[in-house]
């Protein structure tokens, strides 16, 4: 019988499909996990129209299979909506080192500098939950993960 | 319930797809990639709104049946969102009076005592407060920016203007769901959209053109033909290959 914690761990060992440095644990993206009647993973999408949401349910599902788990159950939980806030303190480092500037309240600081001058080129970015800036100080443009 | 969710859910859909017209013909490339990525986010929540649409009605239709097997005149959509892109300033104002229509009435369904409708609404609300931040600054820029820009906002808010009035119409259906607790009538949003509509266009030099004159039918089934012209492309494949997957 395999228990709720071991599906946790292997949750963790799967990547974002679009930011491979986090995993979905990590993400925050998994709600729930639930193993009373078979195995039952909730799992909430980032942005409503992120097209990354069926490649991570393809992945969560191979994963679990992978692992003997038998016909796992996925489902889509909207309520409440996922935020940034659910991304893991210790996954902010991760981004940094990415190149991903990390989701913060207030102007975002240069992944590879560290710079506070940092200027909005586009709201919108290579991927929904990102947004693009140039770095005033070190000149490179990078993502930075929109806060919200 | 099933009408009301078909009047989100084809306003959604509808504008994403108009949205996805400018996809590698915008002026820039960040423009390119946030028209993209905003209609992304429309067409997400179209799949939320005719999901539950679908689960409602009751007859095995998901989102992709409503939106892929239905005629022009069982959609239910604003005329506002069918209107052609034309050009950049024209695609941005009606996102704008859209984006500035879709907060509110997502605000408004956030506190809706169904809770599928509440939950939808809550998602939809935080990216349709990002759309709308993202409009305001560009009317301002583009509207108080070059004798051109600003000649060609001006046109474009004439032009749209009377597409206006219908998102604030009530009829029967409307005063069913505001009865039931489920959708507040359309109405009690203008002053909430005059409000923050006049703030925005005085600072773009804009001027609110005087005549209120609204063109009705949208939300009832009765199109312009622009949208007949949309979904021949839009539906084609599904049209000629039923039932084609991926």
């Amino acid at each position: 019988m395999v228990t709720e914690a071991q599906i946790w761990a292997w949750l963790g060992e799967v990547p974002d499909p679009e930011i491979p440095v986090l995993s979905l644990v990590e993400l925050g993206v998994i709600r729930q996990v639930d193993v009373g009647q078979g195995v039952l993973v909730k799992i909430t999408p980032t942005y409503s129209g992120c097209p990354a949401t069926s490649v991570i349910k393809l992945d969560i599902e191979a994963k679990l299979r992978e692992n003997g788990v038998e016909n796992p159950r996925l489902e889509t939980q909207i309520s409440p909506p996922w935020t940034t806030d659910w991304i893991k303190p210790e996954a902010h480092e991760k981004l940094r080192a990415y190149g991903i500037a990390p989701p913060i309240a207030g102007q975002p600081h240069c992944p590879l500098c560290n710079s506070s001058n940092t200027t909005l080129i586009s709201p919108f970015g290579s991927t929904p939950c990102k947004s693009h800036y140039k770095c005033g100080d070190c000149l490179e443009p990078f993502d930075a993960f929109k806060c919200h | 319930m099933f009408e009301f969710l078909l009047r989100m859910g084809d306003t959604t859909l509808v504008l994403g797809h108009r949205v996805s017209e400018w996809c590698g013909h915008s002026p820039v490339l960040e423009e390119d990639i946030a028209l993209a990525n905003i209609a992304l986010d429309m067409i997400g929540q179209t799949r939320m709104w005719l999901g539950l649409a679908g689960e409602v009605e009751g007859q095995g239709r998901d989102a992709d049946a409503l939106a892929f097997r239905r005629d022009a005149w069982d959609f239910r959509n604003l005329l506002l969102v069918e209107r052609p892109n034309r050009d950049f300033g024209h695609t941005l104002m009606r996102q704008f009076l859209f984006d500035l229509w879709h907060h509110e009435r997502l605000s408004d369904l956030c506190l809706s005592e169904d809770d599928r409708v509440a939950g939808i609404a809550a998602k939809c609300v935080k990216e349709a407060d990002y759309h709308l931040e993202r409009s305001k600054d560009l009317i301002i820029r583009l509207g108080d920016g070059s004798a051109e820009s600003h000649q060609k906002m001006q046109a474009a808010l004439e032009a749209l203007w009377p597409y206006v009035g219908e998102m604030f119409s009530d009829d029967t259906l409307d005063s069913e769901m505001s009865e039931a607790g489920i959708a507040p009538l359309p109405s009690s949003q203008r002053p909430r959209f005059d409000k923050a509509l006049n703030t925005t266009l005085a600072l773009a030099t804009l001027t609110r053109p005087e005549n209120d004159f609204a063109q009705l039918g949208g939300r009832s089934g009765t199109h312009t033909e622009d949208l007949g012209h949309m979904l021949a492309t839009m539906q084609f494949l599904q049209r000629a290959y039923p039932d084609a997957r991926w």
